[in-house]
């Protein structure tokens, strides 16, 4: 007969085998992510600031607007009837600004939407200069198109940090959770397995998808979008790693001792819901105030994703993403020895 | 000396346990338990659902700890040499679902490799008639062919002991007697089997020795045919009548040895069935009783297991 496997390798190949064989966590891996970039590069691609929707009404002759139409490449004029049907329009916010035609002008807006403040900007602005106003300083405007500071950019590498959380901690916490259910976690207990040797095993199952985890989504901002990778690739697939391990580390603690899925995935979410927003995947993590910086910074994906943007983005190097390769690290090895002291194998 | 003495007889034995106790809660699951099992040999504990049955077995397999009491497994004790003692035992849970994605030769390969030593998986597949659904995913096998799996597993580092808990619950007669035969040809190659069971008739055809298990207590031991025998009642007398007969009636019989009633039937225990039926017959008729059902069987477990407690085996 063949020399059976070391139990190391053949626990990481049946993990494997399970993963593959389960089309939905297929799908989550791979074309969620992508799915969502697509999206979301779609809904914030560069075509120019779109026009602000303002309204003008009432007058006819008398008003001070009569026959001068605005005339702003940020504006889009629409005409009411009467001043009742534009301040309708208004309520419903299907503009941001009404003009009352009248001497004065009158301009009606709610100051506590942004838009509309940049109406009231932009069409005061139009109709001044256009009555001949002239600007006491001279300025000049240079426009911004580089890649690597559009939205996609700062997006890509936060739904990739996003995505090793969400398959690290889904990926090994339900692999675990439904063998202690399944009793096959107590069953291999009564072999003579070693028991680090099956955590290891799940381990080395997600680092398995990791490369490729990482090359689809890589892949697809760069073919698809024109992401740069300014920084190393070897640092970049380094800090994938250790991000990776942490969350590991964090899906074996969550599952250390649940006992139903239910529990499982309350607990994954209460882990993972807040990091989503807190870490700045889809936003920057520096909009939130100063005092809660200190926590967000702490945070495993804050720290995965600042470190990726860093490498990827700015082309940093080891010494800029030496923090957060200590707060992974931290998270990491914290969280697996204290799974491996509370685990519940049956 | 006579500590010596005491080491060989230890040393001899597969399984010993002494004193057992283990509560949940306020459940005493099991509750003070005594065992000696002998190499070669296939011992059942035989008890309805709830009767401790699993606890015990599960406490002799080093899965579950004891609050009180004291195992040995082939002369080790678990605390000492577990990862040895692992590698020489074999266990089929009472409910193992395995993964339903990998197919049954990546389950018993995965399992050969947990062991240091052990039969070729190949080999052991064609033992339990897995073959034709080697490559077959585990989801797609009917209840027996997943026990049979089950069993491989366990077999897979070539076990001294066996341990098997409801082996052939919930399974097809055919399916349990093809698993019946597996288990007789694990023993006749001289390896210990330790299993629990509900089903007398499997208590009977394949264990060398009985515990019948209640409330976490054993209540009776020894061989099936001596646990019949002590009933002293070997044949079992099944009959309806109108009007009924009273209990008195029939204790007055000759050779009877007990009765119980069930809804308007009667079950009667008895030394010679010459002697009695005709006895009974005879009463009948001259109380005016029309007989409605006759029958009769030999006394088997669940007779012993009903005249010790009262109960039946497999009322749930």
């Amino acid at each position: 007969m063949s020399k059976p496997r070391p139990a190391l390798i053949a626990l990481t190949r049946a993990r494997v085998l399970e993963f593959i064989r389960e089309p939905e966590a297929v799908f989550w891996v791979f074309a969620f992510p992508i799915i969502m970039a697509l999206v979301l590069g779609f809904a914030f691609r560069d075509k120019g600031p779109d026009k602000v929707p303002v309204g003008i009404a009432g007058g006819g002759s008398e008003g001070l607007l009569a026959g001068k139409p605005l005339r702003s490449d940020a504006l889009k004029t629409i005409e009411f009837a009467t001043l009742e049907e534009g301040l309708q329009a208004l309520r419903t916010g299907k503009i941001a600004l009404l003009v009352e035609n009248r001497d004065p002008l009158v301009y009606h807006f709610d100051p506590t939407r942004p838009d509309a403040r940049l109406a009231r900007l932009e069409v005061d602005d139009a109709i001044q200069r256009a009555a001949g106003r002239r600007d006491p300083v001279p300025v000049k405007d240079v426009e911004m198109h580089e890649k690597g500071s559009r939205y996609i950019d700062f997006l890509l590498p936060g739904i990739l940090g996003l995505n090793l959380m969400g398959t690290g901690i889904w990926g090994i916490g339900f692999g675990i959770v439904n063998a202690r259910l399944k009793k096959t976690l107590k069953l291999m207990t009564a072999t003579p397995m070693r028991k680090s040797d099956f955590l290891l095993g799940q381990i080395l199952s997600r680092l398995f998808f990791l490369l490729l985890e990482i090359a689809v989504i890589l892949a697809f901002g760069v073919l698809a979008f024109g992401v740069p990778i300014r920084g190393s690739l070897v640092l970049l697939l380094a800090m994938a790693l250790l991000g990776s391990l942490s969350f590991a580390g964090l899906g074996l603690l969550v599952a250390a001792r649940a006992k139903t899925l239910e529990a499982a995935s309350g607990l994954m979410n209460l882990v993972m819901v807040p990091m989503w927003l807190l870490s700045g995947v889809f936003f920057s993590a520096d909009r939130f105030p100063n005092a809660a910086q200190p926590l967000i910074r702490a945070l495993p994906l804050t720290a995965l994703n600042d470190a990726l943007r860093a490498v990827m983005l700015e082309g940093k190097g080891v010494a800029a993403i030496a923090v957060p390769a200590v707060i992974l690290a931290a998270w990491g090895v914290t969280s697996f020895a204290v799974a491996l002291k509370i685990f519940r194998w049956q | 000396m006579s500590e010596n003495t005491a080491e060989a007889v230890s040393v001899a034995l597969a399984i010993r346990c002494r004193g057992l106790k283990k509560r949940f809660g306020d459940v005493r699951a099991v509750d003070g338990l005594d065992l000696e099992i002998r190499p070669g040999e296939c011992f059942g504990l035989l008890g309805p659902n709830g009767a401790g049955k699993t606890t015990t077995i599960e406490i002799l397999e080093g899965l579950t700890r004891p609050d009180a009491g004291d195992v040995e497994i082939l002369g080790r004790r678990w605390g000492e040499h577990e990862r040895e003692l692992r590698a020489r035992l074999g266990v089929s849970l009472q409910e193992t679902r395995f993964s339903e994605k990998l197919t049954v030769f990546e389950m018993l390969d995965l399992f050969r490799s947990l062991y240091p030593r052990g039969r070729d998986p190949e080999r052991l597949l064609e033992d339990l008639s897995l073959e034709e659904k080697r490559d077959a995913r585990i989801g797609k096998l009917s209840g027996g062919q997943r026990q049979r799996l089950a069993v491989a597993c366990a077999l897979a580092g070539d076990p001294e002991i066996l341990f098997l808990d409801e082996p052939t619950t919930g399974l097809d007669p055919q399916s349990r007697l093809q698993l019946w035969e597996k288990f007789e040809g694990f023993r006749a190659a001289g390896r210990t089997v330790l299993l629990t069971t509900h089903y007398m008739e499997e208590a009977e055809r394949l264990c060398d020795r009985v515990a019948v298990v209640d409330h976490g207590k054993i209540i009776a031991q020894g061989t099936p045919a001596e646990l019949i025998a002590g009933l002293h009642a070997p044949h079992i007398v099944e009959f309806a009548s109108d009007p009924p007969l009273s209990a008195e009636d029939l204790k007055a019989l000759p050779g009877v040895k007990d009765c119980r009633r069930r809804d308007d039937r009667w079950f009667v225990g008895v030394a010679s069935l010459v002697e009695a039926v005709p006895a009974l017959l005879a009463r009948l008729d001259r109380g005016g009783s029309k007989l409605l059902t006759l029958s009769t069987h030999r006394a088997t477990l669940e007779d012993v297991f009903i005249s010790l407690t009262g109960r039946e085996l497999r009322d749930e």
